[in-house]
């Protein structure tokens, strides 16, 4: 086997090691080490790594790290809800939990730097540095400062230490308006089908050969390669359906037929499974049932939702307002409404279609003004009417577009489908198309 | 619960003065048996309310249990997919007030039962993911507090550790603290060790009572952020959905959902809770507190009409019950026959002379000869035998009541289209509101029946007889054989039948190789006619005496309460201070205090016969009765000007003078703060359109 990964700096045997732990990412791993150089050299301040989902990122550098026994502190940016403890976590895995503590309440990033330079005066860095920050996509939504502060943290403050980010973006989507330092972009490529098949293979059944399981994986990337490349789900699905294909084997029958075994339960694995229709765990059960008949419904086949009588009209109204031009009410809801024909009414309508625009906000008063032309007997403005109103929004199938404390002629939008209120409508006897301006 | 327990508590310290005088003259053994009475109706509502989620929750429970279990097994498969956290989505309907009850006794029964770390979680307080956090944190964390020492709590400050490495290391220090078994704390120990015995670490289970509400952002968030510490930190989900569970899918796109393992349970809904609830509480003998026909109504429908809430039903109920002892002072008569007959020869003149007021007992005496009249009128111990006499047949009443109601019901609900109602409630307030075999409905119904299937009819008669056999009076029992000799008969058909071979006219035709139009039209002519001469069958004949012995019960039994002496004792009526308790409408009551004000002022001089605002009404009265006679928009001044007029008259002064009209500051201070006051209320606003002017926001005026 030719070693991809050697570097002066470092030990070869805690190389090989790596090597090991990391298939068909060792090119990867080889520009990473040559560009840490030496552990007493200084590092490039920045380096910026990009990849797909599960294409190896966090593991490379994870493993990295480890195995090479470097200093480094590794950040989620999705767990730093604040800059805070984004700070705390550095400060805390290089120079310990007492560092962190002299941080202030909401420390700014220059209270971070001073205290950073504070505690390296005290214990400077014998070899680089390292902080790997996770999903860096999150630090746009952060400070301004942050992002370009980061990357040049060496020189902040002043010390061996190097920020590499990783995330599934690009670097030009980055990039502040003001401009900063640019780091060093390395670009994980998605595994191709081999190497896929390769990693798979290696977490087989400890009571199955190496072999057998191996020719699964195959199996399994022969179905679901075309509509999933993400290594996580394909582990997934192949752990949940080994057992399945196992099941000739231990019943005595021939190899060359667990094929033909598997291939439609992937299939259907396919529609349920993948796209969490079922859980896994159900999942499970139903194939140690046996029921072919699919009486687990998914998710998604639970659409019904039982309504209040009243909340049903207010639905249907706030439905119609949302989708029928105000102008148009007259028509719909006036029983002599006079001069407007339905044909000269028609011209000057607008070529698309409500439906593809959207839903459109309303006011409070037009949903009640609708609600009581709709709805087929007296019903007296009562609290519990109002109430279901901001209940409905609670279920978000309407939602409030003004400020809540907007009191006076708050603004809703109807957030539901066409199939939803159709139901609803079925329920109460009420023909809804027929008052929908775009199915006139 | 409990709230409403100090509810009916309050209820008897603040005792209304009518209350007093009746407390003194009858005693202690007044009070007491109607807060008996009350306090046994809390009982069983509680007893209830649990028996009605136990499902449910149950299978939550095991839900709990298998997860934590399962990720302890170490073989492959559980291996390859630790990192899901399970999740149950527990559909609860759109009843969002009461799924609080269910959560909390979700809560402590995971509390009790399976693990000692659980939080739950409300949209409202984690608009923000670090808010979400911080609850979490502190809803797990305070227990430790409880449980275990202080001084680890000390160290961090809780704020700036927020964040779910805290936690892990904190899960982690507790479980082997725990494990290495230090006793000490007198009050756990046994606990823990309980814990001990089935599992080394508790899952960490976080409640999401209202998924709809929490922001999808904060949430997938929260769910990644949460999924890399599976591996330390054994989480769990529970969301509580009140739409669909498609929502789910909704809210986290692919990426999230894949780290959750989500299972479904789906609630009763709550229209069979309602269901369960009657059945429990209304259709039952044992009870003797009653609604009447309009309040069930006005009940009935704002649950279905509005809320969907079995909570606020239950409300409803307790609110009539206690409206109905407080305001009727011969509800000390409504309580367990004991103690009501016992009650009777307690009741005071006074209460006597209410009892020979009751329209329905004067109903009674109207019935008897001169002589029973007079000695019912007169005598005070004749009446209260005669009392104790009629409470005693309004129980029975009641006895043979709800049996024949539900046998009936089994009967109808068979029956195509469901003439009598799909629900036992529908045809219970049929027979509340008149006599049910009047009903068209019910004739209808009767003429189905006598068209029913054997087989169909035979097994919804097999469940009439088990409801009757259940119940206890002499009455029921004699229904009882009646109609097991009834049943029998039908099995002895069975045995005697024989196979009939009747040469039907269609068989004739069948025969004949050629039909033309007037064979045809004679042979069915023919076959008309048999069948009405034709004689009826055996299984035919007593089909017929089958209904003709339901109708004789329905008879017999149900005729409405109305009908009943003394039924006031026992059924609540006022329907329109529920509606108005329960229902409130506000516009109206605005609209009535600013139209009528007399309606809440109760100020003589503000009364006008004509229905007209007087001059002296409240300053706000004034403007808005004005303000009504504007169109969409009013002139502020032209506003002010009549305002001033009235204001002017209203004072006394000479309509000749001539300051009369004119506006001065007070007078113009005073519209200004009317005019502000309803612009509050909601009934103008100011607009931009044209100056000085204002919008009217009520429809109607001139």
């Amino acid at each position: 086997m030719p070693k991809l990964l050697h570097h002066p700096g470092y030990a070869d045997e805690k190389l090989q090691r790596v090597e090991q732990l990391i298939p068909c990412r060792e090119l990867q791993a080889g520009m990473l080490v040559s560009l840490m150089g030496q552990p007493q050299h200084y590092s490039y301040p920045s380096i910026f790594i990009y990849g797909h989902r599960a294409s190896g990122k966090s593991h490379v550098l994870h493993i990295l790290m480890k195995e090479l026994e470097l200093p480094h502190a590794a950040v989620s940016c999705v767990e730093c809800v604040s800059a805070a403890l984004l700070y705390e976590r550095v400060l805390t895995s290089f120079f310990g939990r007492s560092a962190a503590s002299f941080l202030p309440r909401s420390p700014s990033l220059s209270e971070f730097v001073r205290l950073y330079r504070h505690q390296r005066s005290q214990s400077p860095a014998e070899q680089t540095r390292y902080i790997v920050m996770e999903k860096a996509e999150l630090l746009r939504d952060a400070d301004a400062n942050l992002l370009p502060a980061l990357l040049r943290l060496q020189e902040l403050v002043d010390d061996n230490i190097t920020v590499i980010l990783l995330s599934e973006i690009v670097w030009e989507k980055f990039r502040p308006n003001t401009g900063c330092f640019e780091p060093l972009l390395l670009h994980f490529p998605d595994y191709s089908k081999g190497e896929l098949q390769q990693i798979l293979s290696t977490d087989s059944h400890p009571s199955y050969s190496a072999e057998l399981y191996s020719s699964y994986i195959n199996i399994l990337l022969g179905v679901f390669y075309s509509v999933c490349r993400d290594l996580r789900e394909l582990r997934h699905l192949a752990a949940l359906n080994f057992n399945k294909f196992c099941e000739p084997l231990t019943e005595g029958k021939e190899t060359h037929k667990l094929w033909r075994n598997i291939e439609p339960h992937l299939k259907k694995a396919m529609q349920t499974v993948y796209i969490r229709e079922v859980s896994s765990l159900q999942w499970e059960q139903m194939q140690q049932t046996e029921d072919e008949g699919g009486a687990l419904r998914g998710l998604s086949a639970h659409t019904h939702v039982e309504l209040p009588y009243y909340s049903k009209f207010l639905l249907i109204a706030a439905y119609l307002a949302s989708y029928n031009p105000a102008r148009t009410d007259k028509r719909f809801f006036v029983k002599h409404h006079g001069k407007i024909r339905k044909t000269n009414f028609l011209k000057k309508n607008e070529k698309t279609s409500n439906h593809l625009l959207g839903p459109k906000p309303f006011a409070l008063d037009r949903l009640l003004a609708i609600f009581y032309s709709v709805v087929d007997s007296r019903v007296a403005p009562t609290a519990s009417i109002f109430s279901q109103i901001s209940s409905l929004v609670t279920l978000q199938l309407l939602t409030q577009i003004s400020h809540t404390d907007q009191l006076d002629a708050p603004k809703y939008k109807c957030s539901i489908s066409l199939d939803f209120i159709s139901a609803v409508s079925r329920t109460v006897n009420f023909d809804i198309v027929k008052y929908l301006y775009d199915f006139l | 619960m409990t709230c409403v327990h100090s509810f009916f508590q309050g209820c008897f310290v603040f005792k209304p003065s009518s209350k007093k005088r009746k407390t003194r003259s009858l005693g202690e053994t007044c009070v007491n048996p109607k807060s008996k009475n009350i306090t046994w109706i809390y009982v069983l509502l509680e007893v209830l309310q649990e028996e009605l989620n136990k499902k449910i929750l149950d299978s939550l429970l095991d839900f709990a249990k298998k997860c934590s279990t399962t990720r302890q097994h170490c073989d492959w498969a559980s291996k390859m997919r630790a990192n899901e956290i399970p999740t149950a989505a527990l559909v609860l309907g759109v009843n969002v007030p009461d799924h609080d009850m269910t959560f909390q006794s979700l809560f402590d029964l995971l509390k009790h039962s399976v693990t000692p770390h659980v939080v739950s979680v409300q949209a409202k307080e984690c608009g923000v993911l670090k808010h979400l956090l911080k609850r979490v944190l502190e809803g797990l964390m305070d227990v430790a507090v409880d449980d275990d020492d202080e001084e680890e709590m000390e160290q961090n400050p809780r704020s700036v550790h927020c964040s779910l490495s805290t936690l892990s290391d904190w899960y982690t220090a507790k479980t082997k603290k725990s494990s290495s078994a230090t006793p000490g704390k007198k009050r756990n120990v046994q606990d823990e060790d309980e814990h001990h015995h089935h599992h080394q670490t508790p899952p960490v289970v976080i409640i999401f009572k209202d998924l709809e509400g929490f922001n999808p952002r904060v949430l997938q968030d929260f769910i990644s952020i949460c999924s890399r510490y599976i591996d330390r930190l054994p989480l769990m989900f529970i969301f509580g959905i009140a739409t669909s569970p498609s929502t789910v899918q909704h809210m986290l796109p692919h990426s999230v959902s894949s780290l959750l393992c989500i299972e479904l349970f789906q609630s009763l809904s709550c229209t069979q809770h309602l269901a369960t609830v009657i059945d429990k509480l209304i259709l039952t003998a044992q009870f003797p507190f009653k609604l009447n026909g309009k309040v069930m109504q006005v009940l009935i429908s704002i649950f279905l009409y509005h809320d969907f809430s079995v909570r606020n039903f239950i409300k409803g109920l307790q609110l009539a019950l206690l409206e109905h002892f407080h305001s009727q002072p011969l509800s000390i008569l409504c309580c367990k026959k004991k103690e009501a007959l016992l009650n009777v020869t307690l009741l005071s003149g006074r209460d006597l002379e209410t009892v020979r007021q009751l329209p329905s007992f004067i109903r009674f005496v109207e019935k008897q000869e001169a002589g029973e009249q007079v000695k019912l009128m007169t005598d005070d111990d004749h009446l209260k035998e005669a009392c104790q006499k009629l409470i005693k047949d309004l129980r029975k009443y009641h006895k043979s009541y709800y049996p024949v109601l539900r046998c009936l019901h089994t009967l109808t609900s068979l029956l195509p289209r469901y003439p009598l109602g799909k629900q036992i409630r529908e045809l219970h307030l049929i027979c509340l509101e008149k006599n049910v075999w009047e009903n068209e409905d019910y004739q209808s119904a009767m003429k189905l029946l006598k068209m029913l299937a054997k087989d169909e009819l035979i097994t919804s008669l097999r469940k009439c007889s088990e409801i009757l056999s259940s119940a206890k009076s002499k009455k029921m029992k004699k229904a009882f054989t009646e109609l097991d000799e009834l049943l029998a008969k039908f099995k002895h058909l069975d045995v005697q039948e024989e196979p009939e071979s009747v040469t039907s006219p269609i068989r004739n035709l069948q025969q004949q190789k050629k039909t033309d139009l007037f064979q045809l039209q004679k042979t069915l002519l023919e076959m008309n006619e048999s069948r009405r001469s034709k004689k009826k069958s055996p299984f035919e004949l007593l089909r017929n005496e089958v209904v003709e012995f339901i109708d004789g019960l329905v008879t017999c039994h149900l005729p409405p309460p109305e009908s009943q002496t003394l039924y006031e004792v026992c059924y609540y009526s006022s329907s329109a201070t529920v509606r108005r308790h329960l229902n409130a409408t506000p516009r109206t009551s605005i609209q009535t205090a600013l139209s009528s004000p007399c309606f809440y002022l109760q100020n003589e001089s503000l009364k006008n016969e004509d229905g007209t605002v007087s001059n002296s009404a409240p300053d706000i009265c004034i403007a808005y009765k004005l303000h009504l006679e504007c169109g969409r928009l009013i002139n502020l001044y032209d506003w002010l000007e009549a305002y001033a007029t009235v204001v002017s008259a209203a004072e006394g002064q000479d309509p000749d003078c001539d300051t009369f009209g004119k506006v001065d500051d007070v007078k113009h201070a005073r519209f200004i703060r009317s005019v502000s006051e309803l612009e509050f209320l909601g009934f103008i606003k100011s607009t931009r359109q044209k100056t000085d002017h204002v919008a009217r926001l009520t429809w109607g005026g001139c």
